[in-house]
Formats: C-alpha cells, sequence, structure tokens
C-alpha cells in the first residue's frame, strides 16, 4: 500500500521525478497486485502484472514530471462537469468493470474486447509524454499503455480503412454532465489511419504505475502525444475503423475553432487565444510551445506537403 | 418596515459602509490566502484571472443594482453605498488586469497589442476597463463638484456599455458552456430593463400630468 500513499509525493521534499523512480522500482521488484486495491482485484492483477515487466520508456524526455495530485484533481471530462475540478469530484461514479471495447468496420477480424483481454495484449510500456491542453496549459506525464496499433493490428485493417474513429462512454446514470448538450455525445474523436497506427500513439490504462483513474480517463484512453489533449479521448467502449473522416466532437460543435487535425501547433493561433505559449503547470512562468508538442522528429513526416494552417 | 431600515441614523449608514468594505475585501484576502497557502488548485494563474474578473463582474452588477433596488424597496439611502460597489468593481478589474499583464503575458507588449486588436473577447474587456477609468478618476466629491452634476451623470451613464461590453467578454472566453455569462446577461438585462421601464413610467406620468399646459399654448397661438 506504500505505493498509494500522497505523503509519499510531498512535493517540498524530493522532486516527483524521483519518486517517481522510486516507485517505478517499487513495481518493478514488489510487482504486487497489492498495490492495485482491492475493488478491482482481478483486472487489476493483470495490470499489475502487466506493470511488472513493463518496457522502458520509447522517447526519454528531460522534462520533469508533473505531480501526481495535479494530473488527477486538474481535468477538463465534460462529461463529468466543465470546470477543472468536477471529474475529479464526480467521476468516482464511473463504474469501470465490466467494460468492453468493441472494434468494428473495414477490418477482417471485428470483435469486441473485454478489459481484461486489452491489457494482455501487448506488454504495458511506461511513457512519459508531454500534454499540452488547447486553452495553453501543458503537463508532462507518465502513462502505463501500449500502442494503439497493436490492437488495431489484432482486428486486420482492411486497404479501405483510411480513419479510425473513437467512440467513449455516454452514461447518463454514472455522467451528470450527459445531461447537458455541452457536446454531442457520445464524444467521438477521429486519426487518420497513419497517425492511429504511429508508434507514439498509445491506449493507456495506467498513471503515474497505478490503474488510470477516472477522472483520467479510465479504464481505456487514447494518448496522442503531438495533438491538442481534446484529441486522446478517454474512457474508450468504441473503435471504428472507417473510409470516411470521422466528425470529431470538438470540430462538430465549432469548427470555426477546432480542426480534425489539432496538431499542436505554436504558429497557428485558436482564434480566441495564442498557441505561441503555454503555461506548465507548477511553473510560475510561460514556456515557449514546440512545434508538434516537441514531437517534430517523429511525427512531422506524417503531414508532409500539408498545409497546417488550413488543416489545423 | 423597520423604522431603522427606513431611515438610518448617520451611525448606522457608517456602520453599513464599514460592513460593505470588509465585505468586498474577502475574495481578495481569500485569493491571497490560498495563494498563500497553495490551495488554488493545479493553474493558480487562471484561478487568480477568473476569480478577479468573476468578482468584478458581480461588483458591478451590484453597483448598478442599488438604483432600482432603491426605488422599489424605497430605501433611498441604499444610495450612499453605489460608490463603493462602483469603485470595488473597478479595483478588481484593475488586479484583472494586472493579473493578464503581468502573470499572463509578463508584460509582453507586443504580445498585449495583438490580443486587444486581434481578440475579440479581450477588445472587449479591455474596452470595458478603459471606460472605467474615468468613472473611477471622478468618484469622489470634489469631482462630481468639479463637473456639475449633470455632467457627472452623462458621463456615468457609461457604466451601462461597460456592462453589456463585460457579459460580452465572458460570453466570447468560455469554449462552450454558456450557463455563468447567460446568469450574469439576465441579471444584466433585468437591471436595464428595470430602468427602461421606471422612465417609461416617468414619461407617462409626465404625459399625463401635464396635457393642457402643453396644448393650451399651441391652441392660443393659432388663435
Ligand atoms: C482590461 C482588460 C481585460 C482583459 C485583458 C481581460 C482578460 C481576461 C482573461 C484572459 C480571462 C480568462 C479567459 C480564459 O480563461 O479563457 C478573463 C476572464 C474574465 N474576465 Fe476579463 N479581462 C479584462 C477586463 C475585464 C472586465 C472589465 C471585466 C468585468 C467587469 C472582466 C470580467 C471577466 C470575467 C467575469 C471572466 C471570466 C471568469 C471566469 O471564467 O470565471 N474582465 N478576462
Amino acid at each position: 500500500m506504500l505505493i498509494r500513499r500522497p505523503a509519499d509525493l510531498a512535493p517540498s521534499e524530493i522532486t516527483p521525478q524521483e519518486i517517481y523512480h522510486q516507485r517505478r522500482n517499487f513495481i518493478r521488484h514488489a510487482g504486487s497486485l497489492a498495490l492495485l486495491g482491492s475493488a478491482t482485484l482481478t483486472s487489476g492483477s493483470a495490470l499489475a502484472a502487466a506493470l511488472n515487466g513493463i518496457a522502458p520508456n520509447k522517447i526519454p524526455i528531460e522534462d520533469k514530471p508533473t505531480p501526481r495530485k495535479d494530473v488527477i484533481s486538474y481535468n477538463n471530462y465534460y462529461e463529468f462537469g466543465v470546470e477543472k475540478e468536477d471529474p475529479a469530484h464526480y467521476a468516482g461514479t464511473l463504474k469501470t468493470r465490466p467494460w468492453t471495447v468493441v472494434v468494428e468496420g473495414l477490418c477482417n477480424k471485428p470483435r469486441s474486447f473485454s478489459i481484461e483481454e486489452l491489457l494482455k495484449l501487448a506488454p504495458l510500456e511506461e511513457r512519459l509524454y508531454r500534454m499540452r491542453c488547447v486553452e495553453g496549459w501543458s503537463m508532462v506525464i507518465p502513462w502505463e499503455g501500449f500502442p494503439l496499433s497493436a490492437l488495431l493490428r489484432a482486428v486486420q485493417p482492411q486497404g479501405s480503412a483510411k480513419y479510425v474513429a473513437f467512440s467513449t462512454l455516454a452514461d447518463s446514470k454514472m455522467m451528470p454532465g450527459i445531461k447537458y448538450p455541452i457536446l454531442q455525445w457520445p464524444y467521438t474523436e477521429g486519426l487518420r489511419m497513419d497517425e492511429a497506427m504511429h508508434p507514439l500513439a498509445i491506449l493507456a490504462v495506467g498513471l503515474y504505475g497505478e490503474e488510470l483513474l477516472p477522472q483520467n480517463g479510465a479504464p481505456i484512453r487514447l494518448v496522442v502525444p503531438w495533438k491538442y489533449g481534446f484529441k486522446s479521448a478517454k474512457s474508450i467502449v468504441r473503435i471504428r475503423l472507417q473510409e470516411a473522416m470521422p466528425a470529431t466532437a470538438w470540430a462538430v460543435a465549432n469548427p470555426k475553432e477546432y480542426g480534425f487535425y489539432s496538431n499542436v501547433n505554436p504558429e497557428v493561433d485558436h482564434p480566441r487565444w495564442s498557441q505561441a505559449t503555454e503555461r506548465r503547470i507548477g511553473e510560475f512562468s510561460k514556456r515557449k510551445t514546440l512545434m508538434f508538442n516537441g514531437y517534430a522528429d517523429q511525427v512531422a513526416s506524417l503531414y508532409t506537403g500539408m498545409d497546417l494552417k488550413k488543416n489545423f | 418596515m423597520r423604522a431603522w431600515l427606513k431611515t438610518p441614523s448617520r451611525t448606522a449608514i457608517s456602520l453599513f459602509k464599514i460592513a460593505l468594505f470588509l465585505l468586498c475585501l474577502i475574495p481578495l484576502t481569500s485569493m491571497a490566502w490560498r495563494f498563500y497557502t497553495d490551495s488554488l488548485g493545479a493553474n493558480p494563474i487562471e484561478a487568480i484571472t477568473h476569480g478577479t474578473g468573476d468578482w468584478a463582474l458581480r461588483l458591478l452588477l451590484a453597483s448598478l443594482t442599488i438604483t432600482p433596488l432603491r426605488q422599489v424597496a424605497g430605501l433611498p439611502w441604499l444610495m450612499r453605498l453605489r460608490r463603493m460597489l462602483g469603485l470595488y468593481a473597478f479595483f478588481y478589474a484593475l488586479l484583472h488586469f494586472t493579473t493578464y499583464l503581468w502573470l499572463d503575458q509578463f508584460f509582453d507588449w507586443a504580445g498585449i497589442a495583438h490580443d486587444i486588436l486581434k481578440r475579440p473577447f479581450i477588445t472587449v474587456g479591455f474596452a470595458a476597463f478603459v471606460l472605467l477609468v474615468p468613472l473611477a478618476a471622478t468618484s469622489f466629491n470634489a469631482a462630481i463638484r468639479a463637473l456639475g452634476g449633470r455632467k457627472w451623470q452623462a458621463l456615468h451613464r457609461s457604466v451601462y456599455a461597460i456592462g453589456i461590453l463585460s457579459v460580452v467578454h465572458y460570453w466570447w472566453l468560455v469554449k462552450r458552456d454558456i450557463t455563468q455569462p447567460a446568469i450574469y446577461a439576465f441579471v444584466l438585462i433585468v437591471l436595464l430593463g428595470a430602468r427602461a421601464w421606471q422612465r417609461e413610467k416617468e414619461r407617462r406620468r409626465q404625459l399625463r400630468a401635464t396635457p393642457l399646459r402643453r396644448v393650451i399654448p399651441i391652441n392660443l397661438q393659432v388663435k
């Protein structure tokens, strides 16, 4: 239980990164399912076992991880309310077991996966990623997950599949925000096939070495670190391979302000605010926003020849 | 109504004023305390921007409530509290603007100018603030005397425009959920509506009271 105690995280004593690596080692050495809380024991054990043999981060970054307390208390998850604190207050009602994700559309082996199956689909990896919100703030988050490509390969996409559409849970009983027509529910997101197959795009199931919390999109969410945060859909229940570009929630809500691609781009302003700088949560000064959120070396080639001002 | 509330003594009014003064300081003290104890959440600067903006708008609307409330409730002395509410609205707007200039933009004047010119929500917020300055600057007795009541009143009518600009500022800055700005818009419409209604009532009363005086001279002329 040591790992769950916030006392371990006193930010004044040691830097979060050091703690994080301590915790990492703890998981590696102990590898105990007891770490993951008894409420989700069965699936927890699968996750804990997987976390035990975790592969190291593919692309190490220098940035310091954002303190866990901020990552789990400052969230945009409109199904639970529009204020940043709302998800942490209200998402406790989200039942994440049983959970299935249907993968369908233009593929040879459409099927549904239980969360237990998904946890065993591929070795879990730790990924320390920058997360840049379209509102101008950012975090650095240690995720645990596996490449989205592993899931897509499992259903054998057909050549005609050009896009991947993601739908997330919309259950008015568990999600108070669904009552209000703020966005189109269920929340939908999408990626182009080559973006979805990119090794940086992952499905995350853990955060800071623990099972994902509801406010962060439990039990399984997308993380696409070179795009604005809203592209990384939470609590996914359906993935569809299709030929047409999916209508994504924010682009439907306000097509002038949000596009399909929504790549982090300091040169393309949001009409109402600048995207040139960002406030890293926990920092006083602002920092310059990096092209593709600092992942240009890895992903810029996906967009060669495209006018990124038009395809925002 | 109790007599002391209807026509409070000088001392009672002074006490009301002191109480209101302290009351209006609570949001600032609370924000300062939470800043100091690191309990403003993950993004304290955003919390301060929002807190100061919210209170600037609330106090502005509170100052606009005085006139209709005084008429409806029959409490003319409420007028004596209006200046403090208006000045506090300006005070919070000033904190709000300073937060933006300093903690948000770090005095990047080019970026600030770009925002004011190109981002409509900043344009209207800035316009509201600029219009507030002369009102705050003339909110003391000597200024009223120097300007003369009529001129002073004409100048201070711009508070209606400031109210509208401030609500539009809020409306245009929210990403999606317009509930909050819609509530403020509703309150503002009620407050401005009350004035329009009052003026219309006054006009009709005058019309009814003065038909002869108006008609007779014309008739005489015709004769
Ligand atoms: C001097 C020019 C002004 C500037 C540059 C300015 C700037 C801003 C900014 C940057 C925000 C936050 C936007 C966001 O979070 O996306 C904001 C919010 C706000 N501002 Fe202003 N503002 C100005 C004047 C005013 C005035 C005069 C008022 C009211 C009297 C006002 C009331 C508000 C309110 C109510 C909010 C929203 C707070 C919330 O979301 O809870 N602002 N303003």
